[in-house]
């Protein structure tokens, strides 16, 4: 590990003057960052740790939650606002990590985190876009059985393992940022970058810039949510695919769907078509809904490893958004 | 600012202060480990996966090789070592992995004490299944999974959620600040 100075941000004014030194990087809960110094993967001259902050409010209102980038996942997940009132929020911070990496995380560093595959950080290192820019993809032609569905290119087949990103962007969440010439908000959908002409770049927060704050809109039936997860085991892996559904039903009639998918691209991927075509149906026809889900399907362009996730997701989908519906 | 990479960092360990040099770069578990002779703490997987190095912060479950030293400065860290009382007398937990066979090789076992101390403090410790979930950051490569859900059920039984060893782990279960 290259050496660096550590140093306390004790405002968020000096936060942002260190963050606008392209030498310097910003540190929290430190359970991504830590890895990637002991890596090489990153080299700052100067680390800056910001959890003296604040920015740790967890607040909620008739306009809906404002959490604080520096609250801990676990205690997110345990608020009562969240767990009562946006459960697909909750669940999916506690479908995430593990209780002693929630309790380090912080909601601002989960979004942060490194948009990755098994290549990125190969014991040797190898050609990965991510980690050196320009030195090309070694999964698209190798090991494709946790790629993108949506949204690659040969300079990157990667998925985001953001859960709580997911749930964000079926919630239509906004991302607050900060730098020293004001604030911006970016919707939760587009925090993340497709991989485009510049596939080393991962989100769209720009030098100088720190998460302050995500904001998430009232939901007039908060209680018709649901974050479900497939992996490989029950608990502590990543998501294969996974679905946040919000869901508001007349009787057993869809009146509206928000269905967003986790394993399947760079960032959350809205399901648009499905969601409207989902208005009227009926939550317990599901050979309909599954026919709505696939609308969103049509320009899924699968890899050699993943043609599996072209069935597996739209059930994804599905059950997630009966799930919501109160159905099993 | 405060630069905090000169020499003379205050590091609170189970109760003692401990004036030490930390090279920034230096990660909770090895300061333990290697500064401060607290071997009992493990070093596993040294990227976050196993919990073998599981201690508490200010009385919360957290792994010692995602943190750097420096930023443990000014905390409460608590390691296996401060678990039992002054007298030696062993945690109910020590005690419930002791009379369940809940280990063979051990290596995991300070990590996974530390690691369900802290689950029953929460309240997650409710039924096999729950304490099968929130004890899944720690692995154990023996597989002796069946018996730390029994002594873990078992310590459950009798410490319950709250207080434990001395320490209020509430903020770990609900919304606290994060200091």
């Amino acid at each position: 590990m290259k050496t660096f100075a550590y140093e306390c941000a004790d405002s968020v004014a000096a936060a942002l003057a260190a963050a606008a030194d392209p030498d310097t990087e910003l540190i929290a809960g430190g359970t991504e960052a830590v890895n990637w110094l002991k890596e090489g993967i990153w080299a700052p001259d100067r680390l800056v740790d910001i959890t003296g902050l604040g920015l740790a409010e967890i607040e909620s209102g008739p306009a809906g939650l404002r959490i604080g980038a520096l609250a801990r996942m676990s205690d997110v997940a345990a608020h009562p606002a969240v767990r009562d009132g946006y459960p697909v929020l909750a669940e999916s911070l506690l479908r995430a990590a593990s209780p002693q990496l929630r309790n380090m995380a912080t909601i601002g560093g989960n979004l942060m985190q490194r948009t990755r595959c098994p290549y990125f950080r190969a014991d040797s290192p190898l050609p990965c876009n991510k980690r050196v820019a320009g030195s090309g993809c070694s999964a698209r032609h190798g090991d494709t059985s946790a790629a993108a569905l949506f949204g690659w290119n040969d300079g990157c087949v990667a998925t985001h393992p953001s859960d709580l990103a997911v749930a964000l962007a079926a919630l239509d969440a906004t991302v607050v940022v900060r730098s020293e010439r004001g604030q911006r908000r970016i919707p939760a959908t587009e925090f993340h970058r497709l991989p485009g002409d510049q596939p080393w770049l991962h989100n769209e927060l720009r030098t100088g810039e720190l998460i302050e704050a995500v904001e998430v809109p009232a939901e007039p039936d908060p209680r018709g949510s649901h974050y479900l997860k497939v992996r490989e085991r029950v608990s502590y892996e990543f998501a294969v695919t996974s679905a946040a559904a919000v869901v508001t039903l007349s009787g057993r009639e869809i009146t509206s769907a928000r269905l967003a998918m986790g394993g399947v691209a760079h960032r959350p991927w809205r399901l648009a078509e499905a969601e409207q075509a989902l208005v009227g149906r009926d939550i317990d026809d599901r050979a309909e809904l599954l026919a709505a889900a696939r609308l969103s399907f049509a320009g899924a362009r699968a890899l050699p490893g993943n043609a599996y996730k072209l069935t597996l997701a739209p059930r994804t989908a599905v059950r997630a958004l009966r799930i919501a519906g109160g159905r099993r | 600012m405060a630069a905090e990479s000169q020499s003379g960092q205050l590091l609170r360990v189970n109760g003692v202060d401990h004036v030490i040099e930390l090279d920034p770069r230096a990660t909770l578990v090895d300061v333990l480990r290697e500064q401060l002779g607290l071997t009992g703490t493990k070093k596993g997987c040294d990227r976050g996966e196993c919990g073998a190095c599981t201690v508490f912060i200010d009385g919360r479950r957290v792994l010692a090789c995602m943190m750097l030293a420096v930023a443990a400065g000014g905390r409460e860290v608590t390691t296996i070592e401060g678990l039992s009382s002054k007298d030696g007398e062993l945690h109910p937990v020590q005690r419930e992995f002791l009379d369940n066979d809940a280990f063979q090789c051990g290596f995991c076992t300070p990590g996974q004490v530390m690691s369900a101390t802290a689950c029953i403090a929460e309240g997650h410790a409710g039924s096999d299944d729950e304490i099968r979930e929130w004890m899944s950051g720690n692995i154990c490569r023996c597989a002796a999974y069946p018996q730390i859900v029994a002594a873990v059920a078992k310590a459950n039984g009798q410490i319950g959620a709250g207080t434990i060893a001395g320490l209020d782990l509430s903020a770990a279960s609900g919304a606290g600040s994060t200091s």
